[in-house]
């Protein structure tokens, strides 16, 4: 049955896009389907984009085992496919007396979790490394702590599965499906596919999607996280993650500079009843703005250059739930909530160790092509500086860099994917000189393709 | 490292104005920097009519008045393609063109960035993110250069006068606009306007209401809207956010001078706190006309030919 492949995976987020890489580097007939025009329309569209520790996460749990091997292989792969890294490290900041008897005890979580070199630090230590910070009485040092590009990684996973003789379909929504004779029918927005295993990654959706197979043992309750990013000069004035100590009412609104050479605070979070289209309220933009100064005041003097929001793909639970099903032939990925960018690779590992218990034995890794991405970090060389014509001013995006994100196995289909591709139209004027020009490129390109 | 005696930052009115000017003083060596593959500013895409008047006693269109500057400095050196990047002491400019980037100083350095629009998201405008959602400057673009319709139903945010050329652009494009959204009492542009904007145009003018959030999953569906304490929703399938102007401020934020938060500050000859810098046109705010702007250009060219004598 050549038609049948051997992995189905249902969501093109940045979870479901590392198992494809992990599963079709390993030599499998792999195809993945996503509802969305483009990969990366859900959770992962909108994060903080933070390679997190795990120091806080909780002991023993899959969640923060996942993180732990995420973050390590990403360290080991990023080079080959040029993604950035910026070892910012992490502050948790103790303005108040009741955050700073919090503090010891974070260090030892931190401990517990195996992340030794965690340490607090005095308010001399504090100033020295962040002088724009409203004066506090002492931080805990989270060195681990690290920024890298939200997009340009999942991006990266998704070429080398499609060097690797993966399918990725688009505007591929599964609506249903039926085991029989060993093999799934999947039927989707534009027709069916067949497939031995289903690996659900749907994130938001997770709980539907896993109707198919079965009564689902949780629900999706999204949580939703506002974003307000500040103008570059902005970056200048924070160098670490700056983090709250966790209390009931800060609820992880955090501090920190963007691979693109911004600084934004959130996320917030609130449970909504929407799992699709993330809404921003402009009080709670005002208020986040707000705290951000309180912490930096000088960012008052500086511009806002974008808005967003984000949707956690959380359930009832408080850990991921990563579930092989032998005698359905289905493995469920759910409630990834807030550190699936982290944990990505390690959940490809552990759902690879699943696959491999559970269904058939991985054929032995052969040497996997590498296919680097081109760069967006503001640290790192960028086309731009080496010639061409500028298109986006306010993020110097040059028209190759453009027409190469319209081209290529996994060209980009909207304006949304075009700019999580090369940034054009997401700086401080926010399309004023640019949007005009950018749409006709986008409109040429489209006359281009058949 | 490539010398000269002034670069002019942006070719729109001002630059252009000051340029010619420089080399009427007999200053030879001037060089004029605009990112844009072509010269000309603003007016490039502003298709309406009421330009030209100051400097050339005529009454033209924004395009048309954009390629007279180009023609009156054909003979000057004005580089497109060329992004100044960052300005250092003692007029040093880090330049980028096509064959790439590099450093460039110049005993004088005129800055004439210009100005442009606050955008939704530095407005803090809630809701969602729809396609549709766009300045005057976006929309002129998108229809004086690119002949493209990007909404039949707008919603158009300010009662400027920069908010009601948008009716003209949309009366160009054969669309009419749903409403003009004011947040105070009366409009800020034009008494005439809300009369104007009703009865020539038929929209009418909404004041004292304010936009609370944009909705719409690909494109623009609709804005809510707050008046009195009441919100109320108003289908569109597009909003245009107009005015708030603000400087083109990132070049200037990297010079070795003072800048307030929105400009940079001169003194009254145009100069810079830092000796080789001087600043001129929209990039100084308030918003003035292109002529004024072209007029300013003039003045700070002499400013800085007598600073060299
Ligand atoms: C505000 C916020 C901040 C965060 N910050 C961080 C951070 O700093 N660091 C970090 O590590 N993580 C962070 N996260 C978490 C991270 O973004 C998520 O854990 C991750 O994106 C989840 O990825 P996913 O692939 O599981 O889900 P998604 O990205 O939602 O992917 C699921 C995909 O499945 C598709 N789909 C759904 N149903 C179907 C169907 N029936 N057929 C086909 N396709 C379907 C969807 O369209 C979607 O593209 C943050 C999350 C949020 C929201
Ligand atoms: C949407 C809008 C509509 C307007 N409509 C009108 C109108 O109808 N009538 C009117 O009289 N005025 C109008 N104006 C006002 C306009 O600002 C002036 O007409 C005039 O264009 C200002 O001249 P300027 O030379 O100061 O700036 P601009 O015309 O803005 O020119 C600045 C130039 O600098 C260039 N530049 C900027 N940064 C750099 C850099 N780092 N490196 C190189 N080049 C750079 C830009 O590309 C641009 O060409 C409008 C303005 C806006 C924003």
């Amino acid at each position: 049955m050549s038609d049948v492949f051997d992995i189905a995976v249902i969501g093109g987020g940045v979870v479901g896009l590392a198992i494809l890489r992990r599963f079709a580097k390993a030599g499998l007939r792999c195809v993945l389907l996503e509802r969305g025009a483009d990969i990366l329309s859900g959770a992962s569209k909108g994060n903080s984009a933070l390679l997190h520790t795990g120091f806080d996460a909780p002991l023993g749990s899959l969640e923060l085992a996942c993180m732990q091997a995420g973050y390590a292989e990403y360290l080991a792969i990023r080079q080959r496919l040029n993604l950035p890294l910026v070892e910012s490290s992490g502050l948790v900041v103790a303005w108040s007396d009741e955050e700073l008897a919090a503090l010891p005890n974070i260090v030892a979580k931190a401990h517990q979790n195996g992340i030794a070199d965690v340490r607090q630090i005095e308010a001399g230590e504090l100033a020295a490394r962040e002088p724009h910070l409203a004066a506090a009485l002492s931080a805990v040092l989270v060195p681990g702590e690290a920024i890298i590009d939200p997009w340009s990684a999942p991006l990266a996973y998704a070429h080398q599965a499609l060097a690797h003789g993966a399918v990725i379909l688009r505007g591929a929504e599964v609506t249903g499906g039926t085991l029989a004779n060993g093999a799934w029918r999947l039927a989707h927005g534009k027709g069916e596919v067949r497939a031995r295993v289903v690996i659900n990654a749907a994130g938001n959706f997770g709980d539907l999607v896993e109707r198919i197979v079965r009564d689902p043992p949780f629900a999706i309750k999204p949580r939703r996280g506002q974003f307000v990013v500040f103008d570059k000069p902005a970056a200048k004035l924070v160098n670490a993650i700056i983090l709250p100590v966790p209390s009931e009412y800060t609820k992880g609104v955090v501090l920190f500079r963007t691979i693109f050479g911004n600084l934004a605070i959130g996320p917030t979070a609130e449970d909504v009843d929407e799992r699709e289209v993330a809404s921003c309220d402009g009080e709670t933009l005002a208020r986040l703005k707000a705290r951000a100064i309180a912490m930096v005041p000088e960012l008052q003097h500086v511009g806002i250059n974008a808005i967003y929001a984000g949707l956690r793909p959380a359930t009832q639970h408080k850990d991921y739930v990563i579930e092989a099903l032998p005698e359905r032939n289905w493995i469920t990925i759910a409630g990834i909530r807030s550190t699936g960018l982290t944990a990505s690779l390690g959940i490809a590992q552990h759902v690879a160790r699943l696959y491999a218990d559970h269904f058939a034995r991985l054929p032995a890794t052969p040497e996997p092509v590498w296919t680097p991405v081109p760069n967006l970090a503001e640290l790192r060389p960028r086309p731009y500086q080496t010639g061409g014509d500028i298109v986006c001013h306010c993020e110097l995006v040059t028209r190759a860099e453009i027409e190469a994100a319209l081209t290529g196995p996994l060209p980009a289909t909207d304006m949304g994917g075009l700019k999580r591709r090369t940034r054009a139209v997401m700086g401080r004027c926010q399309g004023f000189y640019c949007s005009a020009e950018v749409t006709a490129i986008m409109a040429e390109a489209a006359r281009g393709t058949p | 490292m490539e010398r000269h005696d002034v670069a002019i930052v942006g070719g729109g009115p001002a630059g252009l104005a000051a340029a010619l000017r420089l080399v009427e003083l007999g200053i030879k060596d001037v060089v004029v920097l605009e990112r844009e593959a072509e010269a000309g500013g603003i007016p490039r895409h502003c298709g309406h009519m009421g330009f030209g008047w100051q400097s050339h006693r005529r009454l033209w269109t924004g395009p048309r008045f954009a390629a007279q500057l180009r023609a009156d400095t054909s003979s000057l050196d004005v580089r497109t393609g060329t992004t100044v990047l960052e300005l250092g002491p003692e007029g040093h400019l880090r330049i980028r063109d096509s064959q790439g980037a590099r450093h460039m100083i110049a005993n004088r350095v005129l800055i004439a960035t210009g100005t442009r629009e606050t955008p939704r998201a530095a407005r803090l405008v809630g809701g969602t993110r729809p396609q549709g959602v766009m300045t005057t400057g976006a929309l002129q673009q998108h229809v004086y250069l690119n002949h493209r319709r990007p909404f039949d139903r707008p919603v158009i945010v300010g009662s400027e006068w920069v908010s009601f050329s948008v009716l003209v652009t949309c009366l160009h494009l054969g669309v009419r606009p749903v409403a003009m959204i004011e947040e105070n009492a009366a409009t800020t542009a034009p008494r005439a306007g809300r009369l104007v904007a009703r009865l020539a145009f038929g929209v009418p003018v909404l004041t004292a209401t304010r936009l609370i959030a944009i909705d719409g999953r690909g494109q623009v569906e609709a804005v809510e809207v707050e008046h009195g304490g009441q919100r109320r929703r108003i289908a569109c399938d597009g909003v245009v956010f107009t005015g708030q102007f603000r400087p083109e401020n990132a070049l200037y934020m990297t010079g070795p001078f003072a800048s307030d938060d929105l400009a940079p500050r001169i003194d009254s000859a145009f100069r810079c706190t830092d000796p080789a810098f001087f600043a001129a046109g929209n990039v100084l705010r308030p918003l003035k006309s292109s002529g004024t702007c072209w007029r300013q250009g003039l003045a700070a060219a002499a400013a800085i030919a007598g600073s060299m004598l």
